[in-house]
């Protein structure tokens, strides 16, 4: 996809991402639109290849959501690449369906448990050690949020997959700086988290999170080098991107617009 | 010719050693301890052998990943570590993710009870099978000699899932010395009784079999099992060798009362409707940091030989004639 198809996506993704949680309030809206740009590039760009007629094909990179509240913006990506039907996306939440306020991995293309924070980057770290101990060239993204990393378990993988030199293991951080009570600078600050991957031996590169084509030009840059380090996206966001009131707001976690301002905004923005 | 004692550890991991020759699939990973039989499986499979250092979370984590990916997983540290400090990995990315994708990583815990006597409590482990049997999905593995560890080998490769082998640290005297158990049935029934049968687990099957030796001097001959699979054995056959009795007395290594082996007996006998009187012995729950030999903490615990012997014998008393 050219520039523009990828904005255009993105900006489709967003808006579908308001009118699930339009008729789903109990999916999480804030965290979910700061991660929008991220899955648009890694599933668009040309980044990830992918199988969604085979979810589990052994061909796929593999693409570890751990901030599961945070990825209802990929459940129209994966109906849009047919990883299940559209229609599902109008049962969310509701009795049968496998679409959840937080996803599950019965969900085609979810690959992992990922509503308990802070297991994603460890378990990737394991995938990764297998895939470079038999040789396969595949790749493992995994995309996080800052406020997870709090979690030491992070840190014990950041430390083994340097050591292990897994040049195939990608983290994208959505650097939204906002967990559930507020700021995270406020709470526990990563200070210069560029500084700490990198101090860590990871590879670290850092972008605008809502510039789609600069997303995908570093993803792509840092999987075609083979530096020998674990590599580090750390993409700079926005919790509740485009929401008036919810945008940046600390406790936008838990806030649930109201309905007629996301009908508003659906009607402005379509 | 007798066995001599050995560690489970060290059994085990001989099986492992020579399995991994021949077959590609399997991982072995650590969080920073070994053994001697370690030694070899690091020096001869550098490529599939990897210590994560002092972080049992990430060792979960890390045996979850490469579980995914197809390897057949052992993980390996000291057990309330590889147990407790990563719970919820272990629920997370074990139990739960087991549920949904063919996963096969075994914990495989040293310590068990008291093992580590002169430790303390932090490295001896009381709340294990509590905890492991709460989780679906994982098998939980206790064997009493390092013959059954050895053949719990083949039962790890065999059987997928998650399951937790919980090792004593000690070499301990050999049970087993003609056969191994079978590992079909879970639980070996070593001895016959009268009125009362004792079902022991890991390292108190030795002092079920002291006991009961020590109880048959004075004419009162009691069962002994053995129950070294606590959640896959052979219901109907375990419900068969219990119907016999009328007093059932429970020995763990683990807190008494707290959801070990005496809450899978009282739960079982129940549910079969076997008209069983149970007493469950375990360790009386509190940290205690006395120094001692393990038969001297066993003793001030409620689970030493002398301790289980009157307890065994006023149970006996109570029970109908």
């Amino acid at each position: 996809m050219n520039q523009s198809d990828l904005q255009s996506k993105a900006s489709w993704v967003w808006r579908e991402t308001l009118a699930i949680h339009r008729r789903a309030p109990e999916t999480r809206l804030a965290s979910s639109l700061s991660s929008v740009e991220i899955f648009v590039a890694l599933y668009y760009g040309g980044i990830l290849r992918f199988n969604p007629k085979n979810p589990l094909d052994t061909g796929r990179d593999r693409c570890i959501i751990s901030k599961g509240h945070g990825s209802i913006c990929l459940y129209p990506i994966l109906a849009d690449l047919g990883y299940f039907a559209s229609e599902e996306l109008h049962r969310i939440c509701e009795v049968g369906s496998f679409l959840g306020g937080i996803p599950d991995p019965i969900i085609p293309g979810y690959e992992t448990v990922n509503g308990s924070l802070g297991h994603g980057l460890g378990v990737a770290t394991g995938v990764a050690l297998a895939l470079k101990s038999k040789g396969s060239d595949k790749g493992v993204f995994v995309v996080a949020g800052d406020g997870e990393l709090h979690e030491g378990a992070c840190w014990e993988a950041i430390m083994f997959a340097s050591q292990h030199r897994l040049d195939n293991l990608h983290l994208i951080v959505d650097n939204n700086r906002i967990s559930m009570l507020g700021y995270t600078d406020e709470i526990v600050s990563h200070g210069d988290l560029n500084g700490r991957l990198t101090a860590f031996g990871w590879d670290c590169g850092e972008v605008d999170g809502h510039d789609v084509s600069a997303v995908q030009a570093v993803l792509a840059r840092q999987k075609k080098t083979a530096t020998g380090k674990p590599k580090a996206l750390i993409a700079r966001t926005l919790k509740g991107r485009g929401v008036p009131g919810l945008e940046n707001a600390p406790l936008s976690h838990i806030i649930n617009p109201k309905p007629e301002l996301i009908d508003a905004l659906l009607e402005t923005k379509s | 010719m007798s066995l001599q004692p050995r560690a489970m550890r060290d059994a085990f991991l001989e099986q492992v050693w020579e399995a991994m020759a021949d077959d590609r699939g399997i991982f072995f990973v650590t969080a920073d301890f070994g053994s001697p039989v370690l030694d070899k499986i690091r020096a001869d499979f550098p490529d599939r052998f990897v210590n994560v250092g002092i972080a049992e979370q990430n060792l979960i984590n890390i045996s979850a990943g490469l579980a995914l990916e197809g390897y057949t997983v052992f993980a390996y540290a000291i057990a309330p570590f590889i147990t407790m400090r990563c719970y919820e990995q272990a629920r997370v990315s074990l139990a739960l993710l087991s549920e949904v994708r063919p996963m096969n990583v075994n914990l495989v815990g040293v310590g068990a009870g008291y093992s580590y006597a002169l430790s303390g409590p932090t490295h001896q482990c009381y709340e294990d099978i509590t905890l492991m049997r709460a989780l679906p999905n994982f098998r939980l593995l206790s064997p009493a000699d390092h013959v059954t560890a050895q053949h719990l080998f083949h039962h790890c490769v065999g059987n997928r899932g998650p399951k937790y082998l919980r090792f004593d640290a000690q070499a301990l005297p050999v049970i087993y010395e003609r056969k191994a158990p079978d590992m079909e049935a879970g639980f070996h029934v070593h001895k016959k009784g009268n009125r009362m049968c004792l079902v022991a687990t890991g390292y108190m099957l030795h002092t079920a079999l002291d006991v009961a030796e020590r109880l048959a001097e004075k004419g009162e001959e009691v069962g002994v099992i053995d129950l070294f699979n606590l959640t896959d054995y052979a219901v109907e056959r375990l419900a068969s060798a219990l119907m016999p009795y009328i007093g059932v007395v429970t020995l763990e290594e683990g807190f008494r009362g707290r959801g070990g082996l005496d809450s899978m007996l009282f739960e079982f006998i129940a549910r079969r409707n076997l008209q069983s009187r149970v007493l469950n012995l375990g360790v009386e729950p509190a940290y205690r940091f006395e120094l001692g030999s393990r038969a001297e903490l066993h003793e001030k615990v409620g689970i030493g030989t002398q301790s289980v012997l009157n307890r065994v014998r006023s149970f006996s008393e109570s029970l109908p004639d």
